[in-house]
């Protein structure tokens, strides 16, 4: 039986919402789920019902430069999926919310922070047996004003990361520990992605992501858990600034979310380059 | 070349270049999914028939018939394991009842061709394995006739 959201401890429990809330939600029109997957298949065999999909390369990624979409885009992304200023979106996914954790920390950059996160992701929806639909749901276009794009908060950027390490600023690293010592250079069972270097950024805490994470249903730990793995066996302090990263920001956009929402990180930034642009950059320093 | 049936089912999907058509194509494949029968195989599945680096914890079996063909059977514990799905179902209706001797000829190359945009980074190396693990045990069993 999973504990409450709201007895967990949380900074701002609102963050997340249960499955059950969605189930209550499903017709709500102030509401909008949105499924974000890596598994491109995953949403066209059968999503919960009512929710649009929002695809992390398509959708969040500029198609030519390593960069997020322009406001321009978004502001288009949020219309086709009949999204207001005043629409609360819900995110969930595969991967433990792995990459709705990445689509919600996007819409973040763009200050839409009516945005929430399904506890337990799709996993958890599929093991309760709630229904799911293929039906593909259509909304009227929305007219969407966005902020101009305001990454300072955060995102971290390589010289961001490296004057923060200098001044021995908390990194996290949340990749696999293999990852971590420089053993490999990807996930375990993922294709090495080409970085020419292994080991982590000089400080880095190595908290592997899913580890924020009960594995039998895919819920956050609660704050007592998490404080216990981040704040008193990594020592990191939730007043002080810190970075995050993994590969090339999505796993570590999960503990963004764990870190600032659940723990009450008062600054936490997503180092998005993380290791596939360290691992190539010439004369950064790199410790195994 | 491909075993026939294969080599039709990859021409066929060369055909549909757009992203939308083969995941509609996909899907219908992991709807046509059947699970390894209780005959052959009861859970918990032996390790030894687990399909490495997959996932969506996929398992295969290959049966073989006395006239040296074999029936391949599979099983996908993961849900969410809709690609796995919908390769095992493929494998199974163009390699099921073929010699093994040729089942050993089919490479990890036809994942890409199949899947294209719909490969995703983690599921690439599962799908890749699981047909390594098909070509494994259909060599295994043309070299024990």
């Amino acid at each position: 039986m999973t504990t409450p959201i709201e007895q967990r401890g949380y900074a701002q429990p609102d963050a997340l919402v249960s499955t059950d809330w969605v189930e209550q939600h499903l017709k709500d029109p102030a509401i909008r789920l949105i499924e974000s997957n890596e598994d491109t298949l995953l949403y066209a065999s059968g999503h919960v019902p009512g929710a649009v999909h929002v695809d992390w390369t398509s959708d969040l990624n500029d198609q030519l430069r390593r960069d997020y979409i322009s406001r321009e885009a978004f502001e288009a992304l949020m219309s086709r999926i009949g999204v207001s200023s005043e629409t609360t979106v819900v995110f969930y996914g595969d991967k433990n919310n792995w990459w709705a954790c990445y689509a919600f920390w996007v819409f973040q950059l763009f200050g839409h922070t009516k945005a929430r996160v399904m506890d337990g992701g799709r996993i958890k929806w599929q093991k309760e047996n709630r229904s799911l639909s293929r039906d593909t749901p259509s909304y009227a276009a929305s007219k969407y004003h966005a902020k101009e794009r305001d990454d300072s908060p955060i995102r971290a950027y390589r010289d961001d990361v490296l004057a923060h390490m200098k001044k021995q600023g908390q990194l996290v690293d949340v990749r696999s520990p293999e990852e971590y010592t420089g053993e490999r250079m990807h996930m375990p069972d993922y294709p090495n992605e080409g970085a020419l270097r292994g080991g982590h950024i000089p400080g880095a805490k190595s908290v592997p992501w899913a580890r924020a994470i009960n594995p039998e249903d895919g819920t956050f730990k609660s704050a007592a858990e998490l404080s216990q793995l981040y704040c008193e066996t990594q020592k990191l302090s939730p007043r002080e600034e810190t970075i995050a990263y993994c590969r090339i920001g999505e796993r570590s956009s999960h503990t963004w979310f764990a870190l600032k929402y659940l723990l009450g990180f008062e600054k936490v930034r997503n180092y998005d380059g993380s290791w596939t642009e360290w691992g190539n950059s010439v004369g950064v320093p790199i410790e195994k | 070349m491909a075993p026939p049936k294969l080599q039709a089912l990859l021409e066929m999907f060369d055909m549909f270049p757009d992203v939308a058509d083969r995941t509609s194509m996909l899907l219908s494949y992991a709807d046509q999914f059947r699970e390894v029968p209780v005959d052959v195989a009861t859970r918990p599945f032996s390790a030894r028939h687990q399909v490495p680096q997959c996932e969506s914890d996929a398992y295969v079996w290959g049966v073989k018939a006395p006239d040296n063909t074999l029936q391949l059977y599979f099983a996908v514990e993961n849900p969410s394991g809709v690609s796995a799905k919908a390769l095992a179902a493929i494998l199974d209706k163009t390699l099921s009842g073929t010699p093994a001797r040729e089942i050993a000829t089919v490479g990890p190359e036809i994942v890409e061709r199949i899947f294209r945009q719909n490969i995703s980074m983690g599921k690439g190396m599962g799908l890749m394995s699981m047909v390594q693990a098909v070509q494994a045990l259909a060599k295994a069993a043309s070299a024990n006739p």
